[in-house]
């Protein structure tokens, strides 16, 4: 059972607080290494950091409202074999049921790997953040800023500002699977920040003089988030509807995707898509002059590159039952395609088609992995 | 004008589809020339990128035939493909691509008459539906 206590918040500074809390994390050995966002030295963003000398921990910070790459795949790197010492890390939601969907594909190992949750705030495009900080110069918080919502769960993005669309539709604010959770959601950041702690970690930080806690959970932060929620899932069903009403027919998916140049950079930050050698990168899609003469024979003329319908169908058909809806595709997108939208508007029917949450559970294999006897039975054509 | 005649791409399985086509051969069973097979060890072998290429290159139609539920040769392709196949449709189904041109169905060896029947009634539904879109997309 989890057990939580409120971390006082020192000096009005819930951010130099946290890193306290992270300071005693790493001094006394509850981690020995530390993945968690620092601040670069430009003051242009945010980067995750492994750390492993309590001094670096200077200008970090748990609650960077920006999300440059998705630390799922950093996690894999540092425990697809034993890293031999305990590896904590600061994560978003969405990182986490990254890491959990990972797990599944046997790309990330949890042994050693302590997740810290963070309750998100919500994530700005890397080069807003960038812009937003040199506005406002070195002094101001763009963090704070988003902070002020916290209590109330009302989340106001900088003027001019929008977050990511990722983030405005996401159901997760709230880390679900955590041995460490960092809750912001119906408490007063500028005194208390709610800690809860699982996996017998409790006793551990009471041990080394870290935190005590008690039985007791946050029901101002369980109403705070359920309104939060209602909120997101509101634009949510917005933003699935806006799509399906301009996406209706084959003229209408093409029109979306009219101008994707296939760099595959949607492919290439998408945590799910951990394949060393995707089939698009293989010389089955090297074709020969003949080939494309062919295809441009048969319908007249052909788009080049080819294959722009192919690749996005079949990243679908291959990942979309785990897409966990952070919304790097749509950040790495060079000219803005709907990919996080496609992709978060059909995972919503595939996964609900085969009874699936994506990062929910570690226990949970993958829908493609995996199948049931007396499912399925209409699409034999047997009914 | 010539009437319309549907180009099927067919997915079968070694142990049981494709042996199934082969004894409607022997048998002389009757059944349109609009199939062009593909021999599949079997038919949770069928990557939906096989489908999704022969579709987008202009097939009217994709048949993947397997074993019967139970009877797949490797225990479970059978049951795979066909999670894969309904992925893949509801997909399809989602992105606004809502015809019925991809067909997944059992047929054992000895259904020779059951694949001849299968491969008619794909035609006729085909004809019905008309050419596939996909087949003047020049920008996919």
């Amino acid at each position: 059972m989890s057990k939580s206590a409120m971390l006082e918040v020192k000096k009005n500074d819930p951010i130099g607080t946290l890193r306290d809390f992270s300071r005693d994390l790493l001094e006394k050995k509850v981690v020995d290494a530390l993945l968690i966002p620092k601040k670069l030295p430009s003051g242009d963003g945010y980067c995750q950091t492994l750390i492993r000398n309590p001094e670096m921990l200077v200008d970090v910070n748990p609650l960077a409202p920006t999300l440059p790459v998705q630390s799922a795949r950093l996690i894999s790197h540092l425990t697809i074999m034993d890293p031999g010492c305990k590896v904590g890390a600061v994560l978003k939601s969405c990182e986490i049921r990254a890491v959990i969907e990972l797990v599944k594909f046997l790309q990330v190992k949890l042994d050693r790997l302590i997740l810290i949750g963070v309750d998100c705030l919500g994530t700005y495009e890397p080069s807003d953040y960038a812009k937003m900080s040199r506005e406002k110069g070195k002094g101001s918080s763009v963090t704070g800023n988003l902070l002020k919502g916290a209590r109330e769960g009302k989340i106001k993005p900088q003027d001019g500002y929008d977050l990511r669309l990722a983030c405005q539709i996401c159901e997760y604010p709230n880390p679900q699977k955590a041995a460490i959770i960092i809750g912001l959601f119906g408490h007063n950041p500028q005194k208390e920040i709610y800690v809860e702690l699982r996996d017998g970690l409790a006793g551990e930080l009471a041990e080394k003089g870290i935190l005590a806690t008690t039985e007791k959970g946050s029901s101002s932060r369980d109403s705070v988030i359920e309104r939060l929620m209602e909120e997101r899932l509101k634009r949510r069903d917005e933003v699935f509807d806006a799509f399906r009403s301009r996406v209706q027919n084959l003229q209408d998916l093409m029109d979306a995707l009219s101008t994707c140049i296939r760099c595959h950079n949607c492919m290439v930050a998408c945590p799910i898509c951990y394949c060393k050698e995707c089939v698009f990168k293989t010389p089955t899609f090297e074709h020969k002059a003949d080939q494309f003469l062919r295809w441009a024979d048969r319908k007249g003329g052909v788009r080049m590159p080819t294959d722009t319908l192919l690749f996005h169908l079949i990243r679908l058909s291959h990942m979309v039952t785990s897409c966990i809806g952070c919304g790097l595709c749509d950040s790495a997108c060079p000219n803005d395609l709907p990919v996080a939208t496609l992709f978060r508007t059909v995972g919503q029917k595939v996964q609900g088609l085969l009874d699936y949450t994506p990062g929910r559970s570690v226990d949970e294999e993958p829908p493609v992995a995996t199948f049931k006897e007396d499912e399925l039975q209409g699409e034999s054509g047997t009914t | 004008m010539e009437e319309f005649e549907p180009r099927i791409i067919a997915f079968l399985c070694h142990w049981c589809t494709y042996t199934g086509a082969d004894l409607a051969g022997t048998t002389r069973q009757q059944y349109p020339p609009n199939i062009r097979i593909i021999h599949m060890m079997c038919s949770g072998a069928v990557d939906t990128i096989y489908i999704l290429k022969a579709l987008i290159d202009g097939a009217d139609g994709v048949l993947i035939g397997g074993c019967h539920p139970g009877d797949c040769h490797y225990q479970t392709g059978n049951y795979k493909a066909r999670r894969r196949v309904a992925i893949l449709k509801e997909i399809l189904d989602q992105v606004g691509f809502t015809e019925d041109r991809v067909w997944l169905r059992w047929i054992s060896a000895s259904e020779g008459k059951v694949f001849a029947d299968t491969v008619t009634q794909m035609v006729e539904e085909l004809k019905k539906m008309g050419p596939n879109p996909m087949k003047k997309l020049w920008l996919a």
